[in-house]
Formats: structure tokens, sequence, C-alpha cells
């Protein structure tokens, strides 16, 4: 392995060997989002039931196909800062993080990444098992998971997925380093829980949303962690559509990298470290 | 040219301020009041290479600050730095690769991961060769009994394994310069011994530069040729630990049991400090009467049933000297 990307590389597998460890976090976790996952296909059923056919936007059966898919990669959306970051500000052990010769950025990015995808892979892979395995063995076809809308929109859906492992890091990079300043991730934490809800499709997928707000929710950063990507699996965005989603995927990473950076040099310039 | 060099350096710190209770509360939401904290003023000193230099002073004086600016985590205000030739706060990532730090009080190694693993991740991160590791990582084991630890998960360690781990894990890329901020804090007796030899060890034999804060006195008798004293962010002694106790406190005492009841004793140079019965504590200042001169003078004179000369503990030393400096802790 060359030597520059050797320790992010080795801080990506520790980091996510570790997080693979915490089984019972994982199917806690997915037990939860099975039960808000069926709690939400209902009440879209509900919704759905009287509407009048072809005057929604999307079908039923792929805001429920969206739905599971929220809940499958729940965990890859930027909830929060990195846990680890918080403590380490907290202890003062991050006096420590600043002793490795290596770009203090890149390693807390590639240890944001793999905390996300490590928890990520077993919950999904446990969520495609039931809803969309299982489900259609027993008869339940019409509350699935469906298979992705054709094999050009899998694999665009596949691309986009690795953005949003992108994004979320670099956004989670952000709450990291507001963590640095204000010393307790806390307030920071419980906003952004709130907008995530709201803007990123997690409550409502976003094509759902009135007419007029469609073009700002699709523009908005919150759209490029979740909705983007489920988006093109149903084949809600495909061709240029589709296109232009990754391409908002790749301009939001660069966006908040190129703050997160600019911010992690004046943030660490004025580091103050008080005590022993 | 020295290889650690430090000008003028000064340092201070913004704490926010509130008054006390709800009210107190509710105006620091209004108008913040920062008081600025001055963490050092003034502080210059140099270092050669294979130099060890203990670094004492009260809580509160600057020492961590000043091993933080050292190390490249912290920016100075004002003042220079130098470390082999280069400016830590400056050039960080090429500088914290010569250098190796520990601070007793915090823990580098991963909570939950065995040594071993964590030595594993710190060879990837200081992109060290893997042969050179090996060979230094086995080293290191052995010097620091490692061997029943290394596949243990760090927060199952005691305090005292902790510390040789972590004083290993400061190690494996082979630094030039370490730098120890209160290495023994809180270890026991056995694991202190076995820190302070292992320190003097890697500073005699392998030449490594060392500078180490302290509050264990012990450690500096035990360890440094060289002590330097900083009280409100300035240095106030910097020289040989013995020149210290010669200046401050050079006396010494003597204990004496006498066969009958203890008599008075007036000597030139000789103060009184306790009497009880047949036993008397004698401070003397050995530039005025020499020991055995003393200790002649008096069994001459009198029966006497046991004697012993004491040096004042270090302790007492230090003690002394920060109430001369006015530097204890407000």
């Amino acid at each position: 392995m060359p030597d520059a990307i050797r320790p992010y590389a080795a801080a990506f597998a520790a980091r996510f060997q570790l997080m693979l460890q915490y089984r019972a976090a994982a199917v806690a976790g997915f037990a939860t989002q099975c039960w808000w996952g069926g709690i939400k296909v209902m009440v879209y059923a509900a919704f759905f039931a009287n509407a009048a056919p072809g005057e929604t936007p999307i079908t039923l059966s792929q805001v429920i196909t969206y739905t599971w898919l929220a809940q499958a990669l729940l965990v890859l959306s930027p909830w929060s800062g990195d846990p680890e970051i918080s403590q380490a500000v907290r202890t003062g052990a991050i006096g420590y993080e600043r002793l490795r010769p290596i770009d203090t950025y890149n390693w807390w990015y590639v240890r944001a990444a793999a905390w996300m995808t490590a928890r990520a892979l077993p919950r999904a892979l446990l969520m495609l098992a039931v809803a969309g395995v299982a489900f259609p063995l027993l008869g339940l076809e019409a509350w699935s998971w469906r298979p992705p809308a054709d094999a050009l929109a899998f694999a665009l859906f596949a691309l986009s997925m690795v953005l949003v492992v992108l994004v979320s890091s670099a956004f989670v990079m952000l709450l990291n380093i507001s963590a640095v300043v204000t010393l307790d991730e806390r307030g920071i934490n419980t906003l952004v829980a709130s907008l995530l809800i709201a803007f990123s499709g997690n409550l409502l997928p976003l094509a759902l949303y009135p007419d007029w707000m469609q073009t700002f929710l699709l523009i908005q950063p919150f759209a490029s962690f979740l909705d983007i990507p489920f988006r093109i699996y149903f084949g809600g965005l495909t061709g240029w559509g589709a296109a232009a989603g990754l391409a908002l995927q790749a301009f939001w990473t660069v966006v908040m990298i190129v703050i997160g950076r600019a911010w992690m040099v004046r943030v660490m310039a004025r580091l103050q470290m008080q005590g022993g | 040219m020295p290889q650690i060099l430090v000008q003028d350096l000064a340092k201070t710190y913004r704490v926010a301020e509130r008054d006390p209770g709800v009210l107190g509360a509710l105006k620091g939401l209004v108008h913040r009041r920062w008081r600025t904290v001055e963490a050092l003023k003034d502080v210059s000193f140099s270092l050669e290479a294979g130099e060890l230099l203990g670094f004492i002073g009260p809580n509160g004086a600057g020492k961590s600050t000043t091993i933080k600016i050292l190390s490249g985590i912290l920016r100075p205000d004002s003042g220079r730095v130098e470390v082999g030739g280069l400016v830590p706060y400056q050039e960080r990532i090429k500088h914290v690769a010569r250098i190796g730090v520990v601070f007793g009080q915090r823990t580098q190694l991963w909570w939950d991961l065995p040594v071993i693993d964590g030595f594993d991740l710190l060879r990837d991160i200081y992109r060290i060769d893997p042969v050179c590791y090996a060979r230094t990582r086995d080293e290191l084991v052995a010097l620091l009994r490692l061997e029943r630890l290394l596949d243990q998960p760090v927060r199952q360690l005691s305090l005292g394994q902790r510390m040789r781990a972590e004083i290993a894990a400061a190690l494996l890329h082979e630094p030039d310069v370490l730098f120890l901020d209160e290495p023994t804090i809180g270890l026991d007796a056995p694991s202190k011994l076995a820190v302070r030899e292992f320190v003097k060890r890697l500073n005699r034999e392998r030449g490594v530069t060392v500078l180490l804060t302290t509050h264990d006195m012990h450690d500096i008798e035990a360890l440094a040729e060289r002590v330097i004293v900083i009280g409100h962010g300035q240095v106030l002694a910097d020289s040989p630990f013995e020149a210290l106790r010669r200046d401050v406190l050079r006396e010494r005492w003597l204990f004496i049991d006498f066969v009958d009841q203890a008599p008075e004793i007036d000597l030139p140079g000789v103060e009184v400090r306790a009497r009880d019965g047949r036993s008397l504590e004698l401070a003397f200042d050995p530039a005025v009467v020499g020991a055995p001169r003393l200790i002649a003078a008096i069994t001459a004179d009198y029966a006497v049933e046991d004697i012993h000369v004491e040096q004042p503990a270090i302790e007492e030393v230090i003690a002394k000297f920060y109430d001369l400096h006015g530097a204890a802790e407000a």
C-alpha cells in the first residue's frame, strides 16, 4: 500500500472492524427501524387509499420501497458528529489527535466514513432479508421492498450511495468541528436531526411535498443524504435527471469539504486546552 | 544549535466568567465577560540533544502549556520555539513525526482495542517500515514487560500497566525527543520505579532527549540532572538539582537520642528544631559546621544512644522555593 494513504486506510479498517463488533446495537437498531418502517408503510397506505390513482407523483409501491430503503440505510445520514471525536474533545485527548503526523481532517473524515458504513452494513442486510426477501415469500409482496427499476438504475443507485457516504462524512466533519468549537455537540445535533427528518426524505419522500417546493427540495443539501439515491433506485430520477442528482451530491460533497477544511485550520490555530 | 530552543514564550487563555447563581447565568446570556489568564509570560530556555530536563512548578504554573506548545498542539501568542530546527506549530506534521509525547492524565491508545492492535495502528499512522517496527516493538515490549498485556483491551489494564503501554506507544517511531507530562501520576511505587528506570536508560543508552514535568520530586531526584522551576508563567530557576538544594535549603538535620535528659546545645550554625525528653532534633548549616565535627563535639560531652543525619526531603526544598518566590498556586 502506498505510504501516502497507509494511515488513513488503517484508521478506516480499525474503526470499521470495531464498529462491526457491536452486534447487539445492530439488532436493536434493526428492530426499531422495522417497527417504524411498519408504521410508516401503514400510514402511507391509508393516505394512498384516498388518493385518485394516477394523481400521486409516485406510487404506493414506490413509497413503500423508499421507506424500507430509508429504514435500512438510516445510519448513513449524518444524525450527529462522530462520538469518538466529541469524547476526545471533552476528555482533552484531542491533543493526541494533533500529535499524529497526518492530516487531521482526512483522518477524522475516514473514521467518520468507517463509523457510518460499518453500522449501516448489518442493519441494511437484515432489512433486505426481511422486507426484500421474507415478505414476498410470505405473500406480502404488496408491502415489500421491490428490486430497482432496471440494471442502469441500480448501477446509478450504487454510485449515488458512494456519494452518500462521501457527503455524509463531510457533513459529520462539520459537526465534529463545531463540537471542538462549542465543546458540547448536543445542541447542534438536535438541530441537525430535525432538519434531516424534514428535508432529507426521512419523514416523507421529497416527491410528496408540494410542487412549488420541488426545485428547492432537490437542490438543498439534505436531499443528497437520502432522497436523490432513492429516487434513482425506483426510477423517479432517470437520464439527465439522475446525472443532475449525482452532480448535486458531488457538488455538496466538495462544498462541505472545502468549508470543513478551512474551518478546521482556523479552529486548530485557536485551540485551547485547559487544565493538567 | 540546541535541539530545543524556547525564547520569550508567551501564551494567554481567554476564560468566560459569570457571577454565581441564576441571575449570574442570565447576565452571562446577555453579556459575556472574559478574563485573560496568562499561562506563560516569558519563558526562555534551551536544551542540547541528549539532555534530560525536569520541569517542575505548582499546579497552573505553565508546565503543560509549555509542553503542548513544544509538541505543536498549541500556538503561542509570541516568542520563538524551535525543536530540531522546526517551528512546531508551523510545521506540525513534520515535527510530530520526530517526537514522542505522553500525557500522564490522558490515553493515546484506543480504549476498546487490544494493546497490540493499537501499536499496529500507530505503525501505519507513523508510516513506520514494518521491519524496523517489529524490532522496536519487540525491544519495547521486553524492556517495559508488556508481553502479557499485548492482547488485552486497553480499558482492562491497570493504571501502571497502561502507563507502560503508553510509553511504548510514544516510542514506536523512535523519536529523538520525548516529552513526558506527569508520567508517574497516580502510579504505585513499583510502577514509578519501572518508569523512572526505563526513562533513564532511554536517555543514557539511546541518547533520547527527555523533557519531563512532574509533581513527584523523587522523579526529579532520580532522573534529572537539570531542573527548571516554573511559576506564574515564568522561569524561576534553571540549574542542576543539587545547586537548587544548596541555594534554597542547605541545612541538614541531626537526630540524637541521649542516654539521659537531652541537654541544651549552643553551638554556632546550629538550631534546635525539636526536643522531646531524651530526643533532640538539630538543624545545622554544613557550611558553618560540618556533620563530623558537630557529632564529635556532642558525643565528646554527652552519652549518646543513637545518632543520625538527614537531608530535608526534596518536597520541603521545593515548597520552600515556591514560598520564597510566592509561586504557590493562589
